[in-house]
């Protein structure tokens, strides 16, 4: 049939209309942890480099992550961490062939959910 | 690539409101998406209401009563109306489905519907699907073999048919390729759910004498990996199948064959 308007047409919506859920959060969650933990790691390196140029830059690295908005990117890193390792677990069960039913799916999601932010305050505890 | 916001020609404006039914008490308000190819103008979302006194249970009875008494311009594709022919898909409050098979009591609210996402509209409700088909194609499905026709049938064991369910049931439908995340960013490489799904139904079949060739084909970082398990494939099978538990065989297999 010939069609004249192949060009022009819109593109009809996605995220706009989508309806999120439980399976769909956590996978976007484990992309940005993972993107986080990165930028978190630069952090780090950054007090670990600083420590070795002299006690002035030291001083400052140290000054940034001991205040109230350093620490709370370290906490968020540390869920980050819990979060992303506990769902690489979850992505492991998936690659060997199990876990994929929708009712084993939701458990599993909410498990690490939770578990993330258990594992969260015990290490905030602990150390 | 991903693009979280759509194109201008895209961008969707508030349409127009159609009149209520007279004499009906038990209104229920639709909020459907529209585009004509004709008028040039952006999509809009009109509203409707319809008269759920005289109405059937399934969206499509709703958006037939709307095509038939208020507005006939409204289009869609519809044909079986009992879940077999896949034609009716659309996302309806937020999921996509077959509006033949989803019973209007499941949602709250308002009834939003707008066609398949992240697809070339062709008016309304309906999707342009030849690149969905094109896909299809291209993991060839049907029987491949080498060996000699036998004289009757291509005979299998009753152990080797039952790896079949949960895959020949697939209607071609395309909600799960289209609510899945993966396709709408890479759908050009990526060959989606659907046609993942059917790639391992011959993958798997006793019959079938290309299990090489079809897994060499699928080794590929875009046409099967981009496969994240996010899920909402088999979230949304009108079916009830699960195209993300084959893609995972798929990827066993891959792995398998190499060790």
């Amino acid at each position: 049939m010939a069609d004249v308007n192949r060009g022009k047409r819109p593109l009809s919506p996605h995220l706009q209309v989508y309806r999120p859920q439980i399976t769909s959060v956590m996978s976007i969650l484990h992309r940005l942890t993972g993107i986080g933990l990165t930028l978190g790691a630069v952090l780090v390196i950054w007090w670990l480099i600083a420590a070795a140029i002299s006690p002035e830059a030291f001083a400052t690295a140290d000054g940034f992550l001991t205040s109230w908005f350093g620490l709370l990117i370290l906490v968020g890193s540390l869920w980050a961490l819990w979060y992303h390792a506990l769902n690489g677990i979850r992505h492991l069960v998936w690659d060997a062939g199990y876990g994929y039913e929708l009712d084993v799916m939701e458990k599993s999601g909410w498990a690490v959910a939770g578990g993330s932010v258990v594992l969260t305050v015990l290490t905030l505890i602990v150390v | 690539m991903v693009q979280l916001t759509l194109p201008k020609n895209s961008q969707i404006r508030t349409g127009k409101t159609w009149p209520k039914p007279e004499g009906a008490s038990n209104l229920r308000t639709f909020r459907i998406y529209r585009w004509n190819p004709d008028d040039g103008e952006n999509p809009r979302v009109d509203t409707y209401h319809v008269d759920m006194d005289s109405c059937g249970p399934m969206v499509l009875d709703a958006i037939i009563k709307i095509k038939n008494e208020i507005d006939p311009t409204l289009t869609f594709r519809r044909s079986c109306r009992e879940g077999i022919c896949g034609s009716c898909a659309m996302n309806i409050d937020g999921i996509n489905t077959l509006a033949c098979t989803y019973g209007m009591d499941e949602i709250k609210g308002d009834v939003k519907i707008y066609p398949l996402p992240h697809m070339p509209v062709v008016k309304d409700l309906i999707p342009d699907l030849t690149h969905f088909y094109a896909q299809h194609a291209s993991i060839m499905p049907w029987l491949e073999t080498k060996s000699n026709t036998p004289e009757k049938e291509w005979r299998q064991s009753i152990e080797d048919r039952e790896k079949l369910d949960g895959l020949y049931e697939c209607v071609m439908c395309a909600c799960c390729s289209t609510s899945c995340p993966s396709y709408w960013w890479n759908g050009d490489q990526y060959l989606g759910p659907a046609a993942l799904l059917h790639a391992y139904r011959w993958v798997i079949d006793s019959r079938d004498e290309a299990t090489g060739e079809r897994l060499d084909d699928l080794h590929d970082p875009f046409k099967l990996y981009r496969c994240h398990t996010i899920m909402n494939c088999a979230k949304s099978c009108p079916k009830g199948l699960n195209p993300a538990k084959a893609i995972g065989e798929l990827k066993k297999l891959m792995v398998e064959r190499t060790m």
